[in-house]
């Protein structure tokens, strides 16, 4: 055992698994490695913004656990069960147990609650002139049950404290003996015994639950129900440099580093911060989330229904943008500056309330379109899914097949995905310091924001129309995931050199 | 419900109890109040006498019962930095979790309390009172505090 466990994702995360005798390709059972492993292997280079991980199911953390648990058992001639409580009760630090127990072996037993020789199997015990402490029964032939410390409660009573620690707290790796100060951990074996298979298997499941907790390359997917984990190599302390979006098998994009919805390119600290303040701010903000807004021109109420920020009064037929207002056809051409906050100029913010209000707008000016893209996705989605239903119709009717739709799904993933890095882009530019990098940064974010406004509007064509853009549907929607990229490739090359000079600290 | 057990603190109850502490009313098995004092002449609490009022759900002694402080004629809530105005105490051992033993009774736990009391010289409430009084109607038991002070 050369290497630490702690460090046993960095050094696999690039190289082929399994050579290293503590990598993880090691406590995977190889025929298993297969289905997970596509896609690893033939990827072409990796994107600066992109990381490496693998999903894991609840099925392979539990073998896992298991090889670990019999590799200890063999080296230190435990049994399995002894080693369970001890590899958990170090985190899972396998050599850094075997170290401890070579070093002191019934000190290490002691710490981990399982004192002194530990064999036979438990079993339930009839014990005359036994009064429970716990119900006060003492009736004859009452089964009572005690663990090693010989603190013994009728087993009735044993199994509803059980119970209630497994299924009403949800503990399992802790839970004590229920004599008042006795540290003894309630082993497996006296659960296995006591409770009935459902609670045995929630404790199971709990158990699996904190594997991947102790283990810093390891997280739970967080989508509600899902029981996949990944496994990436990031790190806490490499948090202000990457920001490690992953993709789980059940479809949920979120953050490796700080289990949140993916948030690229914004970092886990930066998000933490904007939230705060979003949540402190909400009351001044609250304004702009209204869903309706007067046309500028004639002033009459126009209420959006898509996710598209390209208004077209009814009226008036006057076109503007819905985020700032401004004539639309300038945001098409180099005049589109709906994106980038000017500053005003030094001597207008020259006294305290000034400068306060001046601050107040620059935060509004971003966190207008932060909640904006925000609010558009949740429109562009409720529009594909009508136009899903609309297309559906129109299939039956114009006898279209069913792949020869699949494009409009496409797109709206797309603009999903586009959509949520867009809201996080104005995260990421509220907190950035300006300087020449910045202002390429914006020009990336303004192409597309334009493309994603183009594909959008592409939604909101009538139906018969909608067949016919097919072509342009596809072909915009290359576009916009690679202007996401260019986005994502710049920020994240940047935070990765320390390029990016932000207002806040980032550690 | 732990009928048997319940009874069986009552009549060990009402045939003795330790100094400074008396059982004030227990109708039925589901709610009791405790009278205590503190025996020593702690000037903060000297010559006053406090009410707990403890609640048992079904599943007491497995789960802890809910104590806190009570109002009534001559009877105060107790200054304590972890006794809050409305009557609820922050101590480990009321909270499920490795605080509560289904060992524990409500003499033991009131035995606790008037130590918690006997040994307290800071004549205040804890912080930020006055906002947890507000934001309460939560079961003190579910309450997570941060037992940051163990020597109060
Ligand atoms: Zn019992
Ligand atoms: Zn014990
Ligand atoms: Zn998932
Ligand atoms: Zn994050
Ligand atoms: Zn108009």
């Amino acid at each position: 055992m050369s290497s630490d466990d702690e460090f046993m994702s960095d050094q696999m995360s690039d190289d082929a698994y399994g050579d290293d005798d503590d990598s993880l390709g090691e406590e995977f059972d190889e025929d298993d490695d297969q289905d997970f492993d596509d896609g690893k292997e033939d990827k072409p280079s990796r994107k600066a913004y992109e990381v490496d991980f693998k999903v894991f199911s609840d099925e392979q953390i539990r073998k896992s656990q298991q090889s670990q648990v019999e590799e200890v058992s063999s080296i230190l001639g435990l049994p399995g069960e002894q080693c369970a409580i001890l590899l958990r009760h170090f985190k899972w630090q396998k050599d850094r147990l075997i170290e401890k127990y070579m070093d002191g072996g019934e000190e290490v037993l002691e710490e981990a609650g399982l004192g002194q020789s530990y064999d036979t199997l438990p079993r339930l015990e009839k014990v005359r002139g036994f009064a429970c402490d716990i119900c006060c029964d003492d009736e004859r032939g009452l089964d009572t049950y005690a663990m090693k410390c010989n603190h013994r409660y009728c087993v009735n009573c044993f199994r509803q404290y059980l119970e209630s620690k497994i299924k009403d707290e949800g503990e399992a790796t802790r839970i004590q003996c229920p004599s008042e100060g006795c540290s003894r951990i309630v082993d497996s074996k006296t659960v296995d015994l006591l409770v009935p298979a459902e609670v045995d298997n929630r404790y199971k499941e709990l158990l699996n639950r904190t594997y991947v907790d102790d283990r810093p390359n390891l997280r739970w997917c967080p989508a509600p129900n899902c029981e996949y984990a990944v496994d990436c190599a990031v790190r806490p302390a490499q948090l202000h440099t990457i920001v490690p979006s992953v993709s789980c098998r059940c479809g949920h994009n979120f953050c490796f580093g700080c289990g949140f919805s993916e948030h690229q390119p914004c970092p886990c600290s930066l998000v933490k911060k904007w939230l705060k303040k979003c949540e402190d701010d909400s009351e001044t903000a609250n304004w702009i989330s209204a869903n309706t807004k007067e046309c500028p021109k004639c002033i009459s109420t126009i209420e959006k229904n898509g996710g598209c920020n390209h208004m077209t009064c009814r009226k008036c037929k006057h076109e503007f943008c819905w985020v700032c207002m401004g004539p639309w056809q300038e945001h098409g051409t180099s005049w589109y500056n709906c994106n980038r906050f000017e500053e005003k100029s030094g001597s207008e913010a020259r006294d305290q309330q000034a400068k306060s209000r001046a601050s107040l707008e620059r935060y509004l000016h971003y966190y207008n379109r932060y909640a904006n893209h925000d609010h558009s996705a949740k429109l562009d989605k409720d529009l594909y899914v009508k136009t899903e239903k609309k297309m559906t119709t129109l299939q039956s009717s114009s006898g279209m097949s069913w792949i020869e739709v699949q494009y409009l799904e496409a797109a709206s993933k797309v603009l999903q995905q586009c959509r949520q890095t867009l809201k996080w882009t104005y995260a990421f530019a509220f907190y950035l310091e300006r300087n020449n990098i910045t202002y390429i940064f914006e020009d990336n974010q303004k192409d597309l924001e334009m493309a994603v406004e183009q594909l959008s509007e592409l939604f909101e064509k009538p139906t018969d129309q909608l067949a016919n853009a097919k072509k342009e549907m596809m072909d915009k929607t290359a576009y916009v995931n690679n202007r996401r990229i260019i986005v994502l490739e710049y920020t994240a090359t940047g935070l990765a050199a320390e390029n990016w000079k932000f207002t806040v600290d980032l550690k | 419900m732990y009928t048997k057990r319940l009874n069986r603190e009552l009549s060990k109850m009402n045939q003795s109890l330790p100094p400074g502490i008396s059982l004030h009313s227990a109708e039925d098995l589901v709610t009791w109040q405790m009278d205590l004092q503190v025996l020593d002449n702690n000037p903060i609490y000297a010559n006053k006498t406090f009410r707990l009022n403890f609640k048992f759900s079904n599943s007491y002694p497995i789960e802890a019962p809910e104590v806190m402080f009570v109002r009534a004629v001559d009877r105060e809530i107790p200054i304590h930095p972890h006794v809050y105005s409305n009557g609820v105490i922050c101590l480990d051992l009321l909270s499920n979790g490795n605080g509560w033993s289904p060992v524990q009774s409500v003499e033991s736990v009131c035995m606790s309390i008037q130590s918690m009391l006997t040994g307290n010289t800071k004549n205040e409430r804890p912080e930020g009172d006055a906002q947890f009084v507000l934001a309460a109607g939560r079961s003190p038991r579910d309450i997570r505090f941060v037992y940051d002070d163990p020597t109060v």
